[in-house]
């Protein structure tokens, strides 16, 4: 029934890049003429131990980071449980096996890393984290609360901001590990970074009474932030961030964890010397080249796209909430990503939207319950203090490389017609 | 290259969803329909009412409307049921309640497995349309 040859209109770029035409010509030699594997010592695995060298250095120079601080990753999702389950499994050894964790104290100074296993009401290893992270860094959290650790996940407020004050006050002795993402995959709102590693920082330098000295780390889930936002990790003052190929116009399957130096993590596979022994396995070289170039072009064309993409979000935004009644913006106006615009449309349901838009040529995504696979609604609109029915009428538009005012005009004339159409079936609200 | 017209739902369910049929615009009018139901809430995401006018004498149903504020396949399976109702003539509402959510199912050619609970409301909401008419009779 659709026209084969209509023109898309992609806006679900926080869902997917697609793969930038340079980030592809960057890769294309590493899949048939430098084919080595990377730890051979002969001249193909040489030239191939070069394009991953190369690549590393070209991340951490983005990062302002060091070259042995870059750990390469199939993703987003496997940098986030590295870190989270890699600080949790380091730790345990300090509180004991078998999941009864004994306390550990410091000293005075804080300095010192003596074991004293205690007998039973001992604390627990203790994250922090919020309410509206990606599922990578929720359901890790949950399968250490199950193993024993307790976890804070914090409130948003109804901005989608986390008050950096919060965190201060759910630091514990026993924190072990702050992971909060740099900006919303859903609403696209930025958190407050700096302020946050600032209040760990000074957390961690008190020392008094502190389970292990060094604790807690602070990490970071950064995949939305590359092309918008600042992540020089001496800036942002962060101990681990985690970035995703796919989000950045490079290739699906390749990310990266930054971890400072110093910070032990137990890896979650085991075998080679690959990525310091920490994420074992033949280097994904076609895949990390490609990684590095869509970093790069990202940081190259930052300035440019920010200016652009938030004059096409805010117009879009304006016009939507001007044009259809009943609608409302998910998320700070301001504390935003440039390219994020979530808007709940009440009476029209997120699912029926998107498959309406999808007709007329335009992708884009939904927090509706009905899209989801557990059937529940977005835990990010529910964690902005807001009712159900918002979370079912949520649209995410994200903006991306190729987005163009016309592509937004174009929306902004199918858009009302469908939420019209929808809302006049709608038992919730007669109009 | 995969199939570009290739949908998530069933091309019947696509049918039913961007065109559906015997839905109600707006208010019901005054002795337009003798009962009304409805099923569903906020928090799950649908809800569904059906309204129906009902020949006394052979308690056959003369209309039925929806309306529906959900997914597509509660869109769908609503706008279905209501087709299968109507298009032999006026069925008798006791032959419309022993049709089935696997009926209706069957009817849009398939619902995927996770949307097939959740989202078929519409016999529900006709059964306790059925039951206030009952009750006010």
């Amino acid at each position: 029934m659709k026209e084969k040859n209509k023109k898309r209109i992609y806006l679900d770029h926080a869902a997917g890049a697609p793969l930038d035409k340079r980030v592809k010509k960057a890769m294309e030699p590493y899949f048939m003429d430098v084919f080595g594997n990377p730890n051979a010592i002969y001249k193909e695995g040489l030239e191939a131990r070069e394009a991953l060298d190369s690549a590393r250095g070209t991340v951490a120079e983005v990062l302002g980071a060091k070259a042995d601080e870059i750990i390469f990753t199939s993703g987003g999702t496997e940098s986030d449980n590295l870190a989270i389950l890699g600080v949790a499994n380091e730790v345990k050894q300090f509180y004991g096996a078998g999941g009864k964790f004994a306390s550990l104290r410091t000293d005075k100074t804080g300095n010192s890393t003596e074991v004293k296993l205690s007998s039973s009401s001992s604390p627990s290893p203790h994250i922090i984290t919020t309410k509206f992270e990606h599922p990578a860094v929720l359901n890790a959290c949950k399968v250490l609360e199950k193993s024993g650790f307790a976890a804070t996940y914090l409130d948003v407020g109804k901005d989608g901001v986390v008050n950096p004050k919060d965190v201060a006050k759910a630091l514990r002795a026993n924190t072990v590990l702050v992971t909060i993402m740099y900006a919303n995959n859903e609403i696209g709102t930025v958190q407050p970074i700096r302020e946050i590693a600032k209040v760990i920082r000074k957390f961690r330098k008190a020392g008094n009474g502190k389970a292990i000295s060094g604790y807690p780390f602070f990490h970071t889930d950064a995949c939305q932030a590359p092309g918008y936002l600042d992540f020089n990790v001496e800036r942002l003052g962060v101990d681990m961030l985690t970035l995703n190929g796919s989000k950045i116009y490079g290739p699906k399957g390749s990310g990266v964890l930054y971890m400072k130096r110093g910070i032990k993590i137990i890896p979650m596979m085991h075998g080679g010397e690959q990525e310091k022994g920490l994420r074992p396995g033949t280097e994904n070289v076609a895949g990390i080249v490609g990684f590095a170039a869509a970093l790069a072009l990202c940081e190259r064309e930052k300035e440019r796209e920010t200016k652009r993409l938030t004059a096409l979000r805010d117009y879009l935004i304006k016009n939507v909430l001007n044009k259809i009644s009943k609608t409302s913006l998910n998320g700070s106006a301001t504390e935003r990503l440039p390219n994020n615009a979530n808007i709940t449309f009440l009476d029209a349901e997120g699912e029926a939207i998107i498959l309406y838009l999808d007709n007329e040529g335009i992708a884009c995504s939904t927090g509706s319950a009905c899209n989801s696979a557990n059937l529940e609604p977005s835990h990010v609109i529910t964690a902005l203090g807001k009712p159900h029915e918002h979370a079912h009428g949520a649209v995410r538009f994200t903006l991306g490389r190729n987005t163009t005012k016309k592509d937004i005009d174009f929306v902004l004339k199918v858009l009302p017609g469908i939420v019209g159409k929808l809302r006049s079936f709608s038992p919730t609200s007669i109009i | 290259m995969a199939d570009v017209d290739k949908w998530v739902y069933s091309n019947i369910v696509k049918d039913h969803f961007m065109h559906p049929r015997g839905f109600l615009v707006g208010a019901p009018k005054e002795g337009e329909f003798d009962a009304e139901g409805e099923v569903g809430s906020p928090a799950c995401g649908d809800i569904i009412r059906i309204w129906i006018k009902v020949d006394k004498a052979t308690d056959r149903i003369k209309d039925i409307k929806w309306q529906t504020w959900g997914c597509a396949t509660a869109i769908a399976s609503a706008s279905a049921f209501v087709e299968m109702i109507m298009k032999n003539g006026d069925m008798k509402i006791d032959e419309a309640l022993k049709i089935t959510p696997t009926e209706i199912a069957e009817y849009l050619g398939g619902l995927p497995s996770r949307k097939f609970h959740c989202s078929i409301l519409a016999d529900k909401a006709f059964k306790k349309a059925a039951e206030n008419y009952r009750a006010n009779q």
